[in-house]
């Protein structure tokens, strides 16, 4: 029900999360657990194509827990800008910005192709470097997890990204950025441990 | 390339008291998978205020017919025929329209359509368990499904899952993101299970659990549970600089 809260300026409550539980790819990406014939594909698998602008990407990932496990059962989103720096709420057919992968349940791995993102202003007029949105939901996560991922081969765009910036930790910024370079990433997340990831409460 | 894009109003924070804390021991999966460094927080940027937007062009003319839309020609899923019926409003209560809603869940055994679900209870082969439906100008919404059974899962000794049917919604913005489930009013199962649990107010329980709609029933043919979902909303105000956007 939605009826008015205690707080009477805001009369209704955001709907509280719940997990996402072990069996989010029926809902979202039945044809990768086996239920076909319902979508004719999984929504977020294909986001370039051959005419799609800037520099090609395949962005490779893994969740673990406090243990070291390896997540094979979550489920991670992405948003980004294209090469220009801007983002397109309705996808064009070269380019959708919005991508949705599995774990792949032997080894956990996310995969994305896509292109490097342009640079997107900060509300005080200052350019972000360019970076990635993530979120991750899976069992046992409660409140889908917001991060972000940025590019090893960013350096002066990283060392001036306000929101890197604010981050009092300077050993965990390393969290948020993905290694590799020339158009090949990889990016763990590490849900707990000394390699903690940052999340953000955006 | 820098972008030119001006920004819409920032989300009203979240007011995370309210959702389920990241660590719920008694939901013993979470354990391990809870972060436990404090989140870092930042204004909105256009990286969050805006998001993926699909058109209604992608829905198929089943996709929100669970009974039907994994049935073979001239059968229909096993259960309860129901309706499950809303609308997607903001936190100040303005429709949300043009949003995806998916849905998913068990069949009317308990039983999901997935290899690692090994409950006893069968597989109904006319039924998938998954749908999906675009919110519409007045944020309303609605698809016919089967009421899902309720089932044991292992966490504690005993402990079973309430009938519920699991919702991902989007919103206009990325950061309204949003995975939860629905409840069904009267179930004894609901107080009973850890991960309905991990939200502490019962208020905000109460805010999962759908309630029977007489109104919205088809007579003859199916039941309607009503159910409204409310994102994240926005600031709205003339006293920040801006008059666009909004």
């Amino acid at each position: 029900m939605t009826g008015p809260t205690d707080s009477p300026l805001y009369p209704y409550k955001e709907s509280p999360s719940q997990t996402a539980g072990p069996y989010v790819h029926i809902g979202l990406t039945p044809n990768f657990c086996g239920i076909e014939g319902v979508y004719d594909s999984d929504l977020g698998t294909t986001m370039v194509s051959d005419k799609t602008q800037g520099e090609r990407i395949t962005l490779e990932g893994r969740v673990f827990d406090g243990g070291g496990n390896l997540l094979k059962d979550a489920l991670v989103e992405i948003w980004q800008a294209d090469s220009d720096g801007i983002y397109h709420a309705k996808a064009s057919p070269d380019f959708s910005g919005w991508g949705r992968c599995p774990a792949d349940a032997e080894t956990g791995v996310f995969r994305f192709d896509t292109i490097k993102p342009g640079r997107v202003p900060f509300p005080d007029g200052k350019l972000q470097a360019p970076h990635i949105n993530l979120w991750i939901v899976a069992r046992g996560i409660n409140l889908g997890l917001n991060t972000r991922i940025y590019f090893a081969d960013e350096a002066d765009a990283n060392a001036a990204d306000p929101v890197l910036s604010r981050i009092e930790h300077r050993d965990r910024v390393t969290t948020l950025i993905a290694k590799g370079g020339a158009g090949r990433f990889s990016h763990d997340i590490h849900l707990q441990g000394p390699q903690e990831t940052i999340f953000f409460d955006i | 390339m820098t972008s030119n894009q001006k920004q819409i109003a920032n989300f009203f924070p979240r007011d995370r008291s309210w959702h389920p804390k990241a660590l719920t021991p008694d939901y013993k999966t979470s354990v391990l998978r809870s972060p436990t460094r404090p989140l870092i927080a930042f204004g909105n940027s256009l990286s969050e205020t805006t998001g993926p937007a699909f058109g209604h062009d992608m829905l198929g003319p089943l996709d929100n017919d669970l009974v039907l839309n994994f049935a073979q020609s001239g059968m229909s899923a096993i259960g309860e025929r129901i309706i499950v019926e809303g609308r997607v409003l903001d936190e100040r209560g303005q429709p949300v329209p043009g949003v995806l809603i998916e849905f998913w869940q068990a069949n009317a055994g308990g039983r999901y359509r997935h290899k690692k679900d090994g409950y006893l209870a069968p597989l109904d082969p006319n039924f998938g368990g998954c749908g999906r439906t675009i919110s519409g100008e007045d944020g309303s919404y609605a698809f016919r499904t089967i009421r899902p059974g309720p089932y044991p899962w292992p966490n504690g000794p005993n402990d079973w899952r309430p009938a519920h049917i699991h919702f991902s919604v989007f919103g206009h913005g990325f950061a309204q993101r949003l995975i939860t489930q629905m409840y069904f009013e009267g179930d004894p199962l609901i107080a009973r299970c850890p991960i309905v649990r991990t939200i502490n107010d019962p208020k905000a329980i109460d805010q999962l659990t759908a309630r029977l709609d007489m109104s919205a029933s088809a007579p003859m043919d199916a039941l309607a549970y009503r159910f409204d979902i409310i994102l994240r909303g926005s600031r709205s105000t003339l006293f920040e600089n801006r008059l666009e956007g909004n």
